[in-house]
């Protein structure tokens, strides 16, 4: 079956005073119709550069590249501005993470909701009206018709973000980028959206990227995970894959940081990963993780390590063979 | 939403009230008026006895209270000069200046509001740098000045524009073009700031994340959000620019109020400029409250719940 | 240029190489720009009496309209000209330079004592002194200042002191309103609630937390506040209430011209140029201080 999304090779660049700050430094993946993928990592590992990039909406300044970036089988790199805008809110939408800031308060809910829809289709207000109200009960909404009128200073944030969910599924996307969608809100209501998230995409049969930095929002809905740090991804597998026996030691370090009710006792430490990433701008010498591993040796420092496939669909990048790693792992958790 | 309307129109009326108050005191207060009234010829004898014929000789607050009574209901007296009542003498130049003023705001905001757009849309380049330019000049431009400069071209050379006078449209021309080019920079600036701050704003990013079109995102969702602080401060700036009128109207000899008012202080006809200064200044007052309004009515967070 | 190309999300990164250096040159130019034309009238303002080739007050009817140097009947003993009355333009100009900065800055620092003072109270103790000062500000502001201004004047008399007096004590509401919302925010941070934890004295808090955070805001505003003294007292001159004739007051000179300015424009060029170039140079010089000190360039 032909990806949904194909990425190879990403690359984006920002030029700097300092010098040239690369954020994200070759990233490839692809998704499916109806799957999760979910790509974690920490703040500033270039997983929210990834999906702008994707979807050209980096901030002015920053440069993208890639060798393949594409789209149902179509080719997304060399749309110009006006059909690549004619996608964006049609076949890929995009679900950002503060609902707070992300409408607009000069209007109405109903406004912003239809134009999302009209923009892309020749339809009647009318129509565009019924679908806004069809959405809005589908995230959960109730009384949806006077929620049309309403501001978005007269909600609260867990229901702006399912109004954000609400347009983004106007025009029937195939494929949803979440980022972060549920951090800034309560853990309560985080479950309920990503219940939401994971039934809607089983619904309509998209494909959704989901971004973030909480493991446990990967375990509930994720399909498929891909790792990543300091702008490369340094693991991907299955959601059950990943959890049962991480590869890569960044991964397993963030699999510890985890209390595990039933299995962490109380009084005992969580997990940490010592030191710091390291600086993106210029060229990165060696394995990126090298600095912070406990399991580094003289070459991390020097090769740059290539993503390794053990399997179809499992790859994970370091020097070290895939019994080794997965040895590491359980050597870890028996400790 | 009534409640903080009543509130603001309260403060209004005090203020109102207190700027009566203190011209009054500045008028009396900074020179004698009968010995001005009476000129530079005249005796003691000649001073007292005007002091009294113009009851300049009561106590201050008596004074003060008479007059506002008066105020009240439009009896705003008699010229010392002419004899007219000086309500008719303001409410025949109020519409000059009015015009003036208008045509002079909607001049700056036609010129300002696009610049800072531009400049805005497209920061530090070229294009921002010239219309920073255009800005910094137009503050260091003094008003007169370049009002001569116009009359010297337009009235002189090219002959196209009436040299001076009150008349039809043709003797607005240069006046408003001289007072807009005041107005103008502010306005900019503002444009521009706002412009840039909506610009970075998450909703932008919503918006283009929508697909929609480049001039949706400009002019409906960021222009809408950005033009809010230059309304208010628009209205505010009507204000200001009925008091820079006085230098524009004496340049151009426009007879509106400010020409009015040039003329009643040269001749030392004080019941015409304490007038004028309250009528400028409920007009401002006026002014601000609708801009308040404004802005309450052009953000919903203020004005719904 | 289509209009998508217009379109950028704004910037949210660190800005580029490009732009900061951009922005350090252009800010550093206008300042400099700005303080070097600056010093040099201040220059002029202060050796006066040995740059100007004549007597500013001296008359000499038989000379008088002469064009200026670059006009045909123009020579070199009257530079730029002479006026209705034969006097020297040149020197004119020059000893006008001392008029001009002397009131620009009288008139700054009045307004800036007031301003800054009301709106340090206002926004330090905040409460019902900060509603009185900010109806204080807003009667201010109903009234128009060159309506105030005119009427004052002419009734104190024009004289030199009574327009440093009036402006000094008009000007002052940019000042208070800056003042007073920087006071605000900086009273809200953190080090102020820890010096008044320990025990400082109001005043000292004052002087020692919030005076150096609104340095920078009152700079920038006693530029704008000193080019817009010069401005109103060319003005009020221009209209017969600010600085008396005969003195050189470059407002001054342009009235006494304007009767003679479609037969011998220089007569109000001259002066007009002088203006425009002082309150340039302050103006650039309060927008380049802006730009160095914002904040990309702090730390």
């Amino acid at each position: 079956m032909t990806a949904l999304l194909a990425v190879e090779e990403l690359h984006v660049e920002i030029p700097l005073a300092l010098g040239t700050l690369r954020p994200v430094r070759g990233v490839s993946f692809e998704i499916e119709r109806g799957k999760t993928l979910s790509i974690v990592g920490e703040s500033g590992c270039g997983k929210s550069l990834t999906s702008l990039a994707i979807m050209n909406l980096l901030p002015r300044g920053a440069r993208r590249t890639a060798t393949r970036l594409s789209y149902g089988g179509s080719d997304l790199l060399g749309l110009d501005e006006r059909a690549m805008a004619d996608l964006r809110g049609n076949e890929i939408a995009m679900i950002f993470q503060e609902p707070m800031t992300s409408l607009n308060p000069a209007f109405t809910i109903g406004n912003q909701l239809e134009e999302a829809l009209l923009r892309h289709r020749k339809v009647a207000r009318t129509e565009a009206r019924a679908r806004a109200v069809y959405l809005l009960e589908k995230v959960g909404i109730t009384a949806a018709p006077e929620r049309l009128r309403q501001y978005p200073h007269q909600l609260s944030g867990g229901l702006r973000q399912r109004v954000m969910i609400a347009m983004a599924l106007m025009c029937g996307p195939k494929l949803i980028i979440a980022d972060e969608p549920t951090t800034a809100l309560d853990v309560t209501i985080q479950a309920q959206i990503l219940h939401l998230l994971a039934a809607l995409r089983r619904e309509f049969e998209m494909g959704v990227i989901l971004i973030t930095h909480d493991l446990g929002v990967v375990a509930r809905i994720a399909d498929r995970v891909a790792v990543m740090y300091a702008g490369e991804i340094v693991e991907s597998g299955s959601v059950e894959e990943i959890f049962a026996r991480p590869l890569h030691p960044y991964t397993q370090g963030l699999m510890r940081c985890i209390p595990v009710p039933g299995r962490s006792r109380r009084g005992e430490h969580l997990g940490s990963i010592p030191g710091m990433v390291p600086s993106l701008i210029g060229a990165l010498r060696g394995c990126a993780f090298s600095n912070r591993c406990s399991h580094a040796f003289e070459r991390c420092a020097v090769e740059s390590v290539p993503l390794r496939e053990i399997a179809p669909d499992r790859a994970y990048r370091c020097l070290l063979s895939a019994e080794a790693c997965a040895r590491n792992a359980l050597e870890a958790a028996a400790q | 939403m009534l409640a903080y309307f009543l509130k603001r129109s309260l403060v209004a009326l005090l203020v109102a009230i207190t700027v009566s108050i203190i011209s009054f005191m500045l008028l009396h207060l900074s020179g004698d008026l009968a010995q001005a009234l009476a000129g530079p010829a005249a005796t003691a004898a000649d001073v007292a006895q005007v002091r009294k014929a113009y009851g300049l000789d009561r106590p201050l607050p008596v004074q003060y209270l008479e007059w506002g009574v008066k105020a009240l209901s439009g009896d705003f007296g008699q010229s010392f000069f002419n004899r007219e009542p000086v309500f008719d003498m303001i409410a025949e130049r109020l519409p000059i200046t009015m015009t003036l003023g208008a045509t002079a705001l909607a001049l700056a905001l036609a010129l300002s509001i696009p610049l800072g757009i531009v400049a805005a849309v497209r920061p530090n380049t070229w294009l921002d740098r010239l219309a920073l330019t255009v800005s910094v000049f137009g503050q260091a431009l003094p008003s007169f000045w370049f009002g001569l400069l116009l009359i010297i071209l337009f009235g002189l050379e090219l002959r196209w524009l009436p040299v001076s006078g009150t008349g039809g449209w043709r003797y607005y021309v240069m006046p408003s073009i001289t007072l807009a080019y005041y107005a103008t920079p502010a306005f900019m600036r503002l444009t521009r700031a706002g412009m840039l701050e909506v610009l970075a704003s998450d909703y932008i990013r919503t918006a283009r994340a929508k697909g929609l079109r480049p001039a949706s995102v400009l002019f409906k969702h960021a222009l809408r959000n950005a033009i809010i602080p230059v309304v208010a401060v628009a209205a505010v700036q009507f204000g200001f620019l009925l008091g820079g009128s006085i230098v524009v109207e004496s340049v151009f000899s426009l007879h509106g109020v400010g020409y009015l008012a040039w003329e009643a202080i040269s001749r030392a006809d004080f019941p015409v400029v304490q007038a004028i200064v309250l009528v400028l200044a409920c007009i401002y007052i006026v002014l601000t409250l609708f801009a308040d309004m404004l802005n309450a009515f052009l953000d919903p967070r203020i004005r719904v719940r | 240029m289509s209009v998508e190309s217009f379109i950028g999300i704004g910037d949210r990164l660190q800005p580029s190489a490009a732009t900061i250096l951009r922005r350090r040159v252009f800010g550093h130019t206008t300042f400099v720009f700005g303080a070097g034309t600056l010093a040099f009238i201040l220059l002029v303002a202060l050796n006066a009496s040995w740059l100007a080739p004549h007597d500013p007050y001296a008359q000499d009817l038989p000379q008088r309209l002469i064009p200026p140097i670059w006009s045909a009947e123009g020579s070199w003993t009257h530079v730029l000209g002479t006026d209705q009355l034969g006097r020297d333009y040149l020197s004119r100009l020059i000893y006008g330079t001392r008029i001009s900065l002397l009131i620009g800055t009288a008139a700054m620092a009045m307004s800036g004592l007031i301003g800054t003072t009301l709106g340090v109270l206002a926004g330090y103790f905040g409460g019902r002194i900060d509603l009185a000062i900010n109806f204080i500000i807003t009667t201010r502001l109903a009234m128009p200042i060159i309506l105030v201004a005119l009427a004052v004047a002419a009734l104190a008399g024009s004289s030199l002191e009574n327009v440093i007096l009036v402006l000094g004590l008009l000007l002052w509401d940019r000042f208070a309103v800056v003042t007073r919302s920087v006071t605000l925010q900086v009273r809200g941070l953190d080090y102020v609630a820890a010096a008044q934890a320990v025990g400082c004295s109001s005043l000292r808090v004052v002087a020692s937390e919030i005076l150096p955070n609104i340095l920078n805001a009152i700079i920038v505003v006693a530029t704008l506040e000193m080019a817009n003294a010069i401005l109103l007292e060319a003005a009020l001159s221009f209209l017969g209430v600010g600085v008396p004739s005969p003195l050189p007051s470059w407002g001054l000179m342009i009235a006494e011209g304007k009767e003679y300015m479609f037969f011998t424009p220089w007569v109000i060029t001259v002066p007009g140029v002088a203006l425009f170039t002082l309150v340039l140079a302050i103006n650039l010089l309060g927008d380049g201080v802006r730009d160095l000190t914002a904040p990309e360039h702090r730390n």
